[in-house]
């Protein structure tokens, strides 16, 4: 629950950059595009396991520090004691793995934004940052919705990457219906901790309706 | 605003170089920040076992196929495998039967409710998982569908079903009716005109929306978890055996989704912003 709370806005600021970044490129467009698309096809899982080889006592991350001479011996990050870490071993992953997909509602939000808007603000001389500000943003406002209300669900539902990463250390809502379910044999459960989900991804789909609804009148 | 209007050619200071390096450099960055931890998954199932539990790492691949092959012949991997394959498959198939058919509708056809038709398309993906996999499983278990390839196929359907309307949609308005209208005039009837000038048109892109919903089929872990116990597909096997399985085993299976996944985005990448793009407006 937290984890998505943290999550969401981050991976809105780094969609948004590279979404940006996207829409200004003249060379190698495709492939940058690409390349950022690549989580997008990749399961949550997968992603997982793509993180526990860095955060893993023998991992890459402790190879780093090691040969970088910053700690003496490997440590263990994903443990009971370190939550902390593992907390922030998921929400990196995370970052990591689901960013794609609001980049592309943005990337694509971005294309139907007519570049008259554009010019007509250099006209009236606002510079880049004005412009993403006051033209970008605004314009963007059903795309920003599409992608803020998927991307929440979705952050309510994690469950691989959490299960890679920390076994049931960190008790997510998706692992616990799966734990109730299977673990514990105890179905009722399960459907409850699955209805409070629902809850709250209702609660969020009404909340970004609401809170970024295309005033009226207002054309594209 | 890339291709603002760039009347008088500007001098190149020393400042927007530096802007542009700088700009360059965020670039790549982002680029490394993705790619650099699928390469690193790559190095580890790319190594022998004794490698992988080795300290500290390598920077470079050892090649050695140790780890794959172990994995490939430890109990259960292969038959999950398949499992993966003909799920994935069976999604494909039935979300392209489902979804081609309402993405022509909606392209071709003003009815009422279609815009409400669509966002309420949009909106099953919005939809959680968990409480659909769990019902599932009871109602599945009642009526026999449980563990088998077919029962989860058609759970990983609804999931691929809004991509495979949305893409199909898409490409479908990309051809002009005025081209299906000349094969009427010239004596074709409905269906000819869209089997000999429609859908040869439409073909590339009806692979892909199919490629991307075996990709979804392929990576998708949670229902695939709660609904097989002895046909795991890949994604389930590799869940459920995480907590005793060696880490060499865990990596190779990473590699293992990774890979194809990887050809499939790279294979439909033309088409990922069609179902955006209209989806939005």
């Amino acid at each position: 629950m937290l984890l998505a709370v943290i999550v969401v806005p981050l991976q809105l600021i780094m969609a948004l950059v590279m979404a940006s970044v996207v829409a200004s490129l003249k060379t190698a467009r495709s492939t940058v595009l690409y390349i950022f698309t690549i989580p997008l096809g990749l399961s949550d899982l997968a992603a997982g396991l793509i993180w526990l080889a860095i955060f893993e006592q023998s991992g890459f991350l402790n190879s780093m520090l090691v040969g970088l001479g910053m700690v003496q011996k490997p440590i263990l990050l994903l443990s009971y004691q370190n939550t902390g870490v593992l907390f922030a071993a998921v929400i990196l992953a995370e970052l990591w793995r689901a960013t794609a997909i609001m980049m592309v509602i943005l990337v694509s939000g971005m294309g139907l934004i007519a570049r008259e808007y554009y010019e007509a603000a250099e006209v009236f001389g606002a510079n880049r940052w004005q412009r993403f500000l006051k033209v970008t943003l605004p314009m963007l406002r059903p795309s920003l919705q599409t992608a803020l209300m998927l991307r929440s669900i979705a952050a309510i539902e994690v469950f691989a990457v959490v299960i890679a990463l920390s076994g049931t250390t960190l008790p997510v809502l998706a692992s616990q219906v799966y734990d109730w379910q299977f673990n514990q044999q105890n179905g009722g459960a399960a459907a409850a901790v699955a209805l409070v989900v629902l809850a709250i991804s209702i609660t969020v789909t009404v909340v970004f309706t609401r809170a970024l609804r295309t005033p009226e009148g207002a054309t594209l | 605003m890339s291709t603002a209007v760039t009347d008088a050619p500007r001098i190149v200071s020393d400042v927007t170089r530096a802007g542009k390096l700088l700009y360059w450099s965020g670039v790549v960055l982002l680029c490394v920040w993705v790619l650099l931890p699928i390469y690193l998954l790559l190095i580890n199932a790319l190594s022998s076992p004794t490698e992988v539990q080795a300290f500290p790492k390598p920077a470079v691949p050892p090649f050695d196929l140790g780890s794959l092959r172990f994995f490939l012949g430890y109990a259960g991997v292969a038959q999950a495998l398949l499992n993966s394959i003909i799920v994935a498959v069976l999604t494909m198939v039935l979300s392209i039967l489902i979804g081609a058919p309402a993405g022509y509708a909606l392209s071709r056809f003003n009815f009422r409710g279609k815009g409400a038709f669509r966002l309420l398309v949009l909106m099953t993906r919005a939809f959680p998982l968990p409480l659909l996999a769990l019902p599932i499983a009871v109602v599945y278990i009642r009526v026999g569908l449980d563990d088998t390839q077919i029962g989860l196929a058609l759970v990983h359907t609804t999931l691929a079903l809004p991509f495979a309307v949305l893409i199909t949609f898409s490409i479908f308005s990309g051809v002009p009716a005025e081209l299906e209208e000349a094969a009427w005039t010239l004596g074709c009837n409905r269906l000819q005109a869209f089997w000999k000038v429609v859908l040869p048109l439409v073909l590339p892109g009806i692979t892909a929306s199919a490629i991307f919903a075996f990709t979804i089929s392929w990576n998708e872990v949670f229902a695939s978890a709660v609904l097989t116990v002895q046909n795991r597909t890949l994604t389930a096997f590799l869940l459920q055996t995480l907590n005793l399985s060696p880490l060499y085993l865990r990596y190779a299976g990473g590699a293992a989704l990774v890979v194809p996944a990887l050809i499939f985005i790279f294979a439909v990448r033309k088409y990922l912003f069609a179902m955006w793009g209209i989806a939005n407006r």
